[in-house]
């Protein structure tokens, strides 16, 4: 089967990649209404599209239905959270990181709240960082419920789409028991976090584990096992592992392309993954299909390993010993986690006050989105927005 | 044509088969439409559907609907070519009409029983490629000139394994006549038993998937659907359509919909046909009995329009001409020497 | 391989047709309601006689969306002989729910607990200026604030209010 990138890497290593400036000078001031001149046409997937999830503007240069170069234009979401956590104290900040990539909202606290916490030298007790662990991996299934769907959807099937809304919607019913938040939990604080968990929840995670588990079957037959599928997404947007990490790709993506590679398992241990058993998955094809696949590996892997987490809770206290005001050292920390949508990192610049000096934020979709005008040269017009959909970026995590 | 105890001139005959087939084509289109569309859609996305307008399951959507297109205001691009964008919805839905004429519902409950009904309906059908060309044209728009020629090509190719698929049928049938072909089907018996006579699906299966494949092609429905893909080209030859021309694309769409189930249920189902009734009898049984039918098949074009994703272009293109095309070939190579050696 | 990918056409078509045939997940607000848990995050409700204009909760909004004013008067001492006590008054207490975020901080940070949840989240109105919710509004939601639940196994007692 012909692949629809022109160059993949030979045994060397990486591949020329040359930027024709000609090329994006024109690209950078694109205007829609050109004559229509298949040999150089310009199309703006403008800011407003159904296809990339939020507003994210795509030129494109086409020659008929190929695509000859890409440009993404991000910054029309830019919410300035840097700036902002220059003025606001470290209860506020939580609160407010919660909404940089909001499918996974809780998974966006830990990172910061452990840098915090490292430069205080607070421990949370183990019951706290467990059920962090628990929380993390129900955003992940969150998140990756509404992927499996959506891809479906980018493709052209309409039905996984709700199947992924009515499944992630159990998951966020025991977010918001145990947080009273269903998308931004506010959850994480310096220390441990806020509440424990109410009366009954451990059953109904469990059954609702059991109910994830069914759907990811469902999302499998219906849509991975589906030859359509597979030939929409079979060789499709491949990224050669090297080029890959070069960029910066992280998460799913990198580990779709054969690279083994997990921060839960082999970052630093921020929360107690080394306690449960279980498997990171990989897979050696890079294209959109792996990704799709290793996604739905790792939602039925998260699943087992929230059940597992659930059986050895420790007992104990969820917030460890304060004090009323917080002021963190002075100091300077990095802290980055394996988040649903890659590796998410903060960079913590605290001068002892009640607020840091400074916090930069590492998203994973930004340098996720910065491998696309290599990876859409060559590829069909329906093929950009399937690699579009399967390196399942968010915009509120482009541009923070 | 029905002899009514009145005895009433050819005017009056052509005027009541005019109303009865542009009633039929708005009626068969919200049917299928809220039946299919609204409300099987949704119970196969867990979902209701609408169940407030009109207080019982929301049956008046659609009716709602077309009332509020009707009011909305006529846009036109500054750019599009007048007279080509008002008159392109028009082409598409005059093509669905037109198939209508030859459908049988009973004996004699046809508007013309022609000795061609086949080729006249399957060559009726394709005109509904030029009024797309017309529309992805006239809207002066970059989106919908692309969705005009992807929707062109996709539906010339797939003309020819429509009509290969319903030549097995003509062999077996050994005429071209709907009406013959469904007296064929009543009077025929399986291995001498005649109860429900004898439905050439039996024998031209792969005629009869060859003909729902082609169809849902020809109706740009997903895994087809390319033309009109919604999360690439939003709307694709449509996009500048508002108001009651959308409308018109619209009951074209589903329109056509019902005429291909209505041509599927004939051909391959044995139509209005019930073994052992004749005369008024099946007159007032027929529709009712073509109608259970067209909803039957109907019901599997749906089922498969939400339930896959769709083709690329070029996929699309060559299954119909490396596999669909061959395998009608192979499949009338077969009945014909079925037909003449048993 | 072609028997794999029949198998695969017919799955999907399988998956769909079993779906509809279930019955469905809608919930049809406002015909029906979904209750949502105790913890949920609705409105904010408060209790006047615990306030003390302290201010806090003010001063921790991310968003700044608590409008406090009081002033302090003078009340007679205790016992006889004794200072003259200072009483803070709460003249207005506003929260904004056009700019509330619905993160807690104030709720967590009172130390007299006059802020409570509310899982009550039905009180949208047609224009922004009536999200502003003033001191008897906001005491008006008291009424919907739930008891806190049990909690799971393994946790520690709660501590005893003050």
């Amino acid at each position: 089967m012909t692949t629809t990138n022109p160059t993949l890497p030979g045994p060397g290593g990486l591949p020329e990649f040359e930027v024709d400036p000609a090329l994006y000078r024109h690209l950078a001031d694109a205007q829609v209404n050109v004559e229509l001149d298949t040999g150089d046409m310009i199309l703006n997937l403008g800011p407003q599209h159904p296809a990339t999830h939020g507003t994210l503007r795509l030129v494109v240069r086409l020659d008929g239905e190929r695509v000859v170069a890409a440009d993404p234009v991000i910054g029309y979401m830019h919410r300035g959270y840097e700036k902002l956590t220059e003025v606001r104290t470290y209860p506020q900040i939580t609160t407010l990181i919660n909404r940089i990539d909001w499918l996974s909202s809780f998974a966006n606290e830990v990172p910061f709240v452990a840098a915090a916490e490292e430069l205080m030298g607070i421990e949370a007790p183990p019951r706290a960082l467990q059920i962090r662990l628990v929380l993390t991996e129900l955003s992940r299934i969150a998140t990756f419920l509404l992927f499996l769907g959506e891809m479906g959807l980018q493709v052209g099937a309409i039905t996984p789409a709700f199947y992924g809304f009515r499944d992630r919607e159990y998951v966020l019913n025991l977010i918001e028991a145990v947080t009273g938040g269903r998308f931004h939990p506010n959850f994480n604080r310096i220390g441990g976090l806020k509440d424990d968990l109410p009366w009954g929840w451990l059953n109904d995670t469990r059954h609702t584990m059991e109910k994830v588990l069914d759907s990811c079957d469902t999302f499998e037959t219906l849509v991975a096992d589906n030859p359509i599928f597979e030939k929409r997404t079979r060789s499709i947007g491949i990224i050669p592992a090297e080029l890959g990490a070069a960029y910066g790709v992280s998460g799913s993506n990198l580990r779709a392309c054969g690279v083994d590679w997990d921060l839960r398992r082999d970052g630093r241990a921020f929360l107690p993954y080394s306690d449960l058993e279980w498997k990171v998955w990989t897979h050696p094809d890079g294209d959109s299909f792996a990704r799709y696949w290793v996604r739905l590996q790792e939602t039925r892997e998260s699943a087992r390993m929230v059940l597992q987490a659930l059986d050895g809770l420790a007992s104990g206290p969820v917030m460890a010993k304060v004090p009323r005001i917080i002021k963190v050292p002075e100091g300077e920390n990095w802290v980055s986690c394996e988040n649903p949508l890659g590796e998410m990192g903060y960079y913590v610049v605290s001068k002892g006050a009640t607020g840091p000096f400074r916090v930069k934020i590492r998203s994973a979709s930004f340098s996720n989105v910065s491998i696309l005008p290599w990876l859409l040269r060559g590829v069909y017009v329906p093929d950009v927005i399937t690699i579009l959909g399967s390196l399942y970026f968010i915009l509120g995590d482009i541009d923070r | 044509m029905l002899e009514l105890a009145l005895d009433v001139g050819w005017g009056t005959t052509l005027a009541v088969k005019t109303i009865v087939v542009l009633m039929l084509i708005p009626a068969g289109a919200l049917i299928l439409g809220y039946t299919f569309l609204l409300k099987m859609m949704s119970h196969m996305q867990s979902r209701l559907g609408p169940m407030d307008p009109g207080g019982f399951h929301g049956w008046y959507q659609l009716v709602g609907d077309g009332l509020k297109f009707i009011q909305k205001e006529d846009i036109m691009p500054a750019e599009a070519d007048r007279r080509v964008f008002a008159f392109a919805p028009a082409v598409v839905v005059i093509s669905t009409f037109l198939v209508f004429v030859v459908i049988p519902a009973g004996p004699r409950l046809v508007v013309a029983p022609l000795d061609v009904g086949v080729f006249y309906a399957l060559a009726v059908s394709s005109l509904s490629v030029i009024g797309v060309l017309m529309a992805g044209w006239a809207s002066a728009n970059k989106y919908s000139l692309l969705g005009g020629l992807r929707a062109a090509a996709q539906l010339i190719a797939y003309e020819l394994p429509l009509v290969l698929a319903v030549v097995g049928v003509v062999v077996q049938a050994g005429t071209m006549s709907l009406q013959g072909i469904v007296e064929a089907q009543r009077d025929g018996a399986i291995f001498g038993w005649d109860g429900v006579g004898f439905p050439f699906v039996l024998t031209q299966v792969v005629g009869f998937g060859l003909f729902m494949v082609a169809a849902q092609a020809e109706l740009t429905q997903p895994p087809f659907d390319m033309p009109v893909a919604e999360s690439e080209l939003v709307g694709g030859y449509m996009v500048e359509y508002t108001g009651f021309r959308f409308l018109f694309f619209f009951i074209g769409e589903f329109g056509t919909a019902f005429a291909f189930a209505a041509l599927a249920a004939t051909l391959f189902l044995g139509g209005w046909a019930v073994p052992g009734v004749e005369g008024t009898a099946a007159d007032v049984l027929g529709p009712i009995v073509l109608f259970a039918k067209i909803m039957f098949v109907a019901f599997l074009m749906f089922w498969a329009r939400f339930t896959y994703p769709r083709l690329r272009e070029d996929q699309l293109q060559s299954l119909a001409w490396k596999w669909l095309i061959p395998i009608a070939l192979v499949n009338i190579l077969v009945t014909g020497i079925l037909k003449v050696a048993v | 391989m072609a028997a794999k990918q029949i198998k695969g056409m017919l799955g999907g078509l399988g998956v769909t047709l079993r779906t509809m045939l279930q019955p469905t997940v809608t919930v049809q607000y406002p015909h029906e309601r979904e209750e949502p848990p105790t913890r949920a995050r609705g409105v904010i409700a408060l209790k006047e006689e615990n306030c003390t204009v302290c201010m806090l909760c003010a001063r921790s909004c991310p968003d700044w969306c608590i409008y406090i004013e009081g002033h302090k008067e003078k009340r007679p001492p205790r016992r006889e002989g004794g200072r003259e006590r200072t009483v803070s008054i709460l003249d207005r207490f506003d929260i904004d729910y056009a700019l509330c975020m619905y993160c807690g901080i104030c709720v967590e940070v009172c130390p007299f607990d006059a802020l409570f949840w509310s899982p009550e989240f039905e009180y949208s109105e047609p224009n922004i200026a009536s999200l502003l919710h003033d001191k008897d509004k906001l005491g008006e939601w008291m009424h919907t604030v739930p008891e806190p639940e049990p909690l799971e196994l393994g946790a520690e007692p709660p501590k005893a209010k003050k």
